[in-house]
């Protein structure tokens, strides 16, 4: 049978505020254990919460760059459960209208677009952290991260494949920090990813039953979880069985999910209306306020890459990536408007691999934008072969001479020959010294011509520009 | 001086006929005499309160007054205050000793009181007659045989026994108006949001509301001066202008209209509480007021709406006392939910798991809609029933509650009977209105009877005013028990 792969995801973003979402306390990573908890973060008695500000700012803003409807009023809700590392015995989220309804986010899986609608995305706060290791038999509990602003975004289950989610999970990655509501730094948990998956038969409409696999944190993990479950659901449904409904855990390690809880043993949240917290009225001018501060947004770019650069749907979405990276492309192509594709194969290609080889993003370059459109150029107009511009970079990475391209051309004796007439003696001195290849090649052998290429650079020990030893040796070739 | 007024008091001090440390000293010399009887205080720290009144001495002394520096207040010990035994009435919290001070408190400090002690109350402030308390029950001055009322019972039964100048309560469903009756004190329950809740443990934060409890209106209208105000940290806070609530005190009341629902006076009160209210009345028109008919065809729906919406709230509010982090953990347990059930099971009285019961049941999935949001509907129209009667009156007057005092014992089997001692009250707090209860004489054993007073919005000053006028002409209030 073929069968059809439905994923939604839910996806927990740290919202990047100084502070927690209901106490002043310091949303700082990794300060020493409870140091950063307040009494409202205890939980003690008689405290109250009071919403940051910021955080709903950044929920508007996410609201707005995915063109969802900003709820007002919205309401916060409790969410009541017992757990050590919720102090409260609930915790504080939406239910009821959540701030941001609908919406959808373009993804780019190859060259094909697709569009993948959002439910909702609503604000919460997280727990605080349980430690079961170092305590003699007792947990320690850590309520620095308790308090720390969430906001879940929810899509629906419009993606059928692991690759669509990754590539889903990434442009939302790229879009939270492109906009700035989130630092999205995965190890310290600011970015997570819970995947509901299930399978149909091809061509059924009904969805099949779904498991909910837990607190992915990369998205390699996103991706080989998914491959794990489709595949376990699959063998599951092929063999006569059928899927029960639950939470499973992806174990990293052994690369499989596990049941962590089922259906049955699910907590009813009793969710009702946060009587401490009035509704959250926001008012049009806000709204109009954020969304002037936006910046231009990812999607925007990547349309105008296409239709004003005529770079194809992949190259713009790879450039569109991180904001670091799209606007060190404009930076160089509007100083190269007529090399904009040799400038996106530049950053797609040498300077992303040897970003990677030292584990820096593109923010980290030592070379900037305005050095590399001034090595493009120098390719351009034949003053260096393409294969010395590589060595002009590395020297430009390592700072060499105050990164002055033409000085590093010079001092590295890198320069082309463009001197027609010594070109033209050494093209001379080559086809004498190899009269047989010669009469091959006008005897027909077009291999041959590569061949004396080849000898005139070697000659020219690789200061020759080979479109310029093309042309001359094959005038001088008749 | 135990009966002196506020206002006496602070010009004693003033003309240096007596310090603050020797009227802090007089206090707790009563409180040391009486409490044992009445069991009005959980936590009196001498140390502490002779602190505060050394310093509020040295103001004094400096000539930076105000009109409580250097007076004792007994707070109700649900106020979080910072080095106090804060136990809200419950073994839960019987070792939690407060780090930090509940906005009330810090506004009592700022203005130089004395927290003389915390007072008793029902357990988590659920209750009406003060026997819910882990601390044991508190006695009517008037009538040891008989309860102060409840939740606020210690506070009342503080004023009333003359241990306390004055004290703060929290009213949910009438903990402040009903106790001040049952005890022949005055109390006001202000409008909701006019007293911050930060540091005032939640019992139904939707409804909670604190408020003084004092000999007079007079001196209830300096409380309110300290007790109201913004304060950010609480998000039901109200926004607004600090306002002088003795301005209207000496207003005459003639053309005063009082509205008298139609509901309240049919059936349910008893004789003797009926004749003391009809008294009170006519002393209202010998002083120009008139008296109106109205009627809140929704009131016989707010003990229900309340005893749904209350327990929902408290269900959720009383889950951070889990024995992780801080009060009560029972000593035996095998794994986390044990620890969780034992803790729970042995911290919290019978009341108090009642209502976490109801309030965990009418919030659950396939409930929630039959009983919570039907409840919230309803709350609505018992608000609406009264802005419709207040377009024919300025205030409404009522008895605080069906009956007197009753004994000890004599309802505490029997819930729904305990509730209903809220009948009248719980109204006001559904809509948020500002409630208050004045004493207009006496009952059947000699027990005091309360006159119930609802204004609309914001009236605190005028229902002050009301009260006052009615306490010129009578002497009701500066009655004390004997003792």
């Amino acid at each position: 049978m073929q069968w059809e792969i439905v994923i939604g995801l839910e996806v927990h973003t740290q919202l990047s505020t100084q502070s927690k979402i209901f106490s002043g306390a310091s949303t700082a990573y990794g300060a020493l254990p409870n140091t950063q908890a307040s009494f409202v973060d205890l939980a003690l008695p008689g405290v109250l919460p009071v919403l940051n500000r910021g955080a709903v700012e950044r929920a508007i803003k996410f609201g707005l760059a995915v063109n969802a409807t900003i709820n007002s009023p919205s309401i916060f809700a409790r969410k009541n459960y017992f757990y050590p590392d919720l102090p409260k015995g609930y915790q504080i989220s939406q239910y009821e209208r959540p701030i941001v309804e609908g919406g959808s986010i373009a993804i780019q899986v190859g060259e094909t677009e697709k569009t993948i609608r959002l439910t909702r995305a609503h604000l919460e706060e997280d727990a605080g952290k349980s430690l079961h290791e170092d305590f003699h038999g007792m947990s320690g509990i850590d309520l620095n991260r308790a308090g720390t602003p969430l906001l879940e975004i929810v899509s629906e289950p419009d993606l059928r494949s692991s690759a669509e989610a990754v590539a889903y999970a990434k442009t939302l990655h790229a879009l939270v920090r492109w906009i700035g509501i989130c630092d999205g730094n995965m190890q310290e948990g600011s970015f997570r990813c819970d995947a509901n998956v299930s399978v149909r038969p091809r061509g059924q409409e009904k969805y099949g039953t779904r498991c909910e696999i837990k607190n992915l944190n990369s998205f390699r993990f996103l991706e080989k979880a998914i491959d794990f479950e489709v595949e376990r659901q699959i063998e599951i449904l092929e063999e006569g069985g059928s899927i029960r409904q639950e939470t499973r855990l992806f174990d990293a390690n052994k690369g499989e999910t596990r049941t962590m809880r089922t259906k049955e043993d699910a907590n009813d949240y009793r969710y009702f209306p946060d009587p401490d917290l009035l509704p959250v009225e926001i008012a049009p001018d806000w709204i109009e306020q954020l969304r002037v501060s936006l910046p231009e947004l990812p999607q925007a770019r990547r349309e105008r890459y296409v239709t004003e650069y005529g770079l194809s749907g992949y190259d713009a979405a790879v450039l569109t990536s991180s904001r670091e990276m799209a606007d060190y492309f404009e930076a160089a192509a509007k100083q190269l408007p007529e090399r904009v594709k040799l400038c996106a194969n530049w950053i797609m290609g040498d300077i992303s691999a040897r970003l990677n080889r030292d584990g820096l993003d593109i923010g980290e370059c030592p070379v900037g934008p305005a050095h590399v459109a001034q090595l493009i150029n120098r390719i351009q107009d034949g003053t260096i072969s393409g294969k010395a511009a590589k060595t002009v970079f590395e020297s430009l990475w390592q700072g060499e001479q105050g990164q002055d391209v033409d000085a590093i051309i010079e001092a590295k004796g890198l320069k082309q020959m463009s001197d027609n007439s010594a070109l033209e003696k050494l093209i001379d001195d080559v086809l004498a010294a190899n009269a047989q290849q010669v009469a091959d090649y006008r005897g027909g052998k077009e291999k041959a011509f590569n061949a004396l290429v080849g000898q005139v650079m070697k000659a020219a020990q690789g200061k020759a520009n080979p479109a310029q030893v093309n042309a001359m040796l094959k005038e001088k070739l008749g | 001086m135990f009966n002196d007024s506020l206002k006496q008091l602070s010009e004693r001090l003033a003309n240096r006929e007596i310090s603050s440390v020797e009227l802090t000293t007089e206090f707790l010399r009563r409180i040391g005499k009486l409490n044992p009887q009445y069991n009005a205080f959980i936590t009196v720290d001498e140390e502490k309160s002779l602190a505060q009144a050394r310093h509020a001495d040295q103001k004094i002394a400096a000539g930076e007054t105000g009109p409580l520096t250097g007076i004792p207040i007994a707070q109700k010990d649900i106020f979080c205050a910072k080095g106090w035994l804060t136990t809200c009435g419950s073994k839960m919290l019987s070792n939690f000793v407060s780090p930090y001070d509940a906005d009330v408190i810090e506004r009592f400090n700022r203005a130089g009181a004395i927290n003389i002690g915390k007072t008793n109350m029902d357990e988590f402030a659920m209750g009406s007659s003060n026997e819910t308390s882990y601390f044991g029950p508190v006695r009517n001055p008037w009538d040891a045989a008989a309860v102060p009322g409840g939740s606020s019972g210690g506070s009342a039964c503080a004023v009333a026994a003359r241990m306390a100048p004055a004290a703060t309560g929290t009213d949910t469903g009438g903990s402040i108006r009903q106790p001040a009756a049952l005890c022949g004190i005055s109390g006001i329950k202000p409008t909701y949001g006019a007293v911050s809740r930060y540091g005032m443990i939640a019992f139904a934060s939707s409804l909670d509301q604190g408020g003084p409890m004092a000999k007079s209106a007079e001196d209830l209208a300096l409380m309110l001066n300290v007790m109201t105000g913004f304060d950010e940290r609480d998000s039901t806070s109200l926004q607004r202008e600090k306002e002088d609530y003795g301005r209207d005190l000496s207003k005459p009341l003639s053309g005063l209209r009082i509205g008298l629902p139609r509901e309240y006076f049919a059936k349910g009160m008893s004789s003797d509480v009926e004749k003391a209210i009809e008294q009170a009345l006519d002393e209202y028109r010998r002083l120009g007021a008139e008296t109106v008919e109205v009627s809140l065809p929704n009131s016989p729906l707010s003990i229900p709406v309340y005893y749904v919406l209350a327990p929902a709230e408290a269900s959720s509010n009383l889950s951070r006392f889990d024995g992780v982090r801080y009060g009560y953990r029972a000593q035996a347990f095998q794994d986390l939910a044990e620890m969780y059930r034992n803790t729970r099971a042995e911290g919290f009285g019978a009341e108090v798991k009642r209502r976490i019961l109801i309030g965990t049941y009418v919030l659950s999935h396939g409930y929630y809609d039959a009983y919570y949001i039907k409840a919230q509907k309803l709350r609505r129209l018992i608000a609406q029933d009264f802005k419709n009667a207040f377009k024919q009156c300025d205030v409404i007057m009522g008895p605080t509650t069906p009956a007197v005092a009753f004994d000890l014992g004599e309802k505490s089997s029997d819930p729904i009977q305990m509730y209903l001692s809220d009948i009248y009250t719980s109204a006001a707090n559904l809509a948020g209105l500002p409630g208050m209860s004045i004493p207009v004489g006496f009952g059947d054993k000699m027990r005091p009877v309360g006159l119930h007073i609802i204004g609309d919005y914001f009236s605190e000053a005028r229902m002050l005013n009301i009260a006052h006028q009615y306490q010129l002409v009578t002497d009701w209030h500066q009655r004390a028990p004997d003792l």
